[in-house]
């Protein structure tokens, strides 16, 4: 996901909003140093001009986890998920591939479909899948969620017509 | 003694546990290919495996050499490791992997069978059958070793995200750069 942030332009999408699982603590970190590291100090007033934020979300279900608790689980990610997206009102979404982005895509997704809000898309599956999409993947694909559907390998892009082979983010 | 030139074989598995790969690494047999081979050390990066590697040096059979062990568990970054190997035996993370295409070192990754959901394997094959890497299962890590051929690897081009960005910018009606 860094790949394709550092090679936005910064001023066009901003406020940035990273989400990251609650179990998950080695992406934040990531980003916050990234963001950092973009930290402007103007002049003698030193304006520090922060432009991100940084949050995490419940898991639908953790790894190993039982799939009866998975449901009241997935609930309160799916209400946690969309008290998110109606709190930041996204105008696009980046999300490439663990199961904690299709809460959200979903909400944002439903939103659009009842008219409250309006929010572009993007999904990257990740460079490992290479003959099999993720199950997010196959997800945001069949039920056709994402506005543009990316792949990093051709062999994908061949069985998933509808998704788009810009060549490897690595 | 003079400074001999070491040739460092740095394996890695990640935050995973891999016994397996740790077991088969510490065998007499291995390392006795990886000295034929002619490399020196063996550094070896265990993560939350269980098992303890030796670190007693092995003699080859004319006695005149051996195989200089280390192992840890955990480093903030494994990038040094890399960059200071001669030969990178890694887990199936594609982050090891590309992390390793990307200083241009020899790679051998070694799939993880007891892993649940293997989708990893994927990526190791895809790459292997492109020339840029060996792959190889713990059981026939020794036969990687004694028949890999470093000549026949291709480099690897490391991607990058414009192409992507591009489009994206394109769908919502920004100028592309």
């Amino acid at each position: 996901m860094m790949n394709i942030v550092t090679e936005l332009q910064k001023d066009r999408f901003t406020p940035r909003y990273y989400v990251a699982a609650l179990t998950d603590n080695m992406s934040l970190p990531k980003a916050q140093v990234y963001e950092k590291s973009l930290i402007h100090v103007e002049g003698d007033r030193e304006t520090i001009i922060e432009n991100a934020e940084f949050m995490q979300i419940y898991r639908s279900r953790e790894v190993g986890q039982s799939y009866i608790t998975a449901i009241a689980t997935t609930l309160r990610a799916i209400l946690h998920a969309m008290w998110l997206i109606i709190r930041i009102r996204p105008q696009v979404i980046f999300c490439n591939g663990p199961g904690t982005c299709i809460p959200l895509c979903a909400s944002a997704f439903l939103l659009k479909v009842l008219g409250l809000g309006w929010s572009s898309i993007f999904y990257i599956e990740s460079i490992a899948r290479v003959k099999k999409l993720s199950l997010s993947g196959l997800l945001l694909y069949k039920l056709r969620m994402a506005d543009q559907f990316f792949v990093q390998w051709p062999q994908l892009q061949q069985k998933y017509p509808r998704a788009q082979y810009a060549g490897r983010l690595m | 003694m003079g400074d001999r030139e070491r040739r460092v074989v740095f394996v890695t598995v990640g935050t995973t546990c891999f016994d397996a790969l740790v077991k088969v690494v510490d065998s007499e047999e291995l390392k006795q290919a990886l000295l034929q081979k002619g490399y020196t050390d063996l550094l070896i990066q265990m993560g939350r495996g269980t098992y303890k590697p030796s670190k007693l040096s092995t003699l080859q059979a004319s006695g005149n050499s051996s195989l200089q062990v280390e192992h840890f568990t955990f480093s903030p970054s494994i990038a040094d490791n890399i960059r200071e190997a001669s030969l990178v035996i890694s887990h199936a993370g594609s982050g090891s992997i590309f992390e390793t295409l990307r200083l241009g070192k020899p790679l051998i990754v070694v799939v993880n069978e007891d892993l649940m959901d293997n989708h990893q394997s994927e990526l190791a094959e895809e790459l292997a059958e492109r020339n840029h890497l060996f792959c190889a299962h713990p059981q026939t890590l020794r036969e990687n070793v004694e028949a890999m051929d470093l000549n026949a690897l291709q480099p690897y081009v490391p991607g990058e995200a414009k192409p992507v960005v591009a489009l994206i910018n394109r769908f919502l009606g920004f100028p592309v750069d």
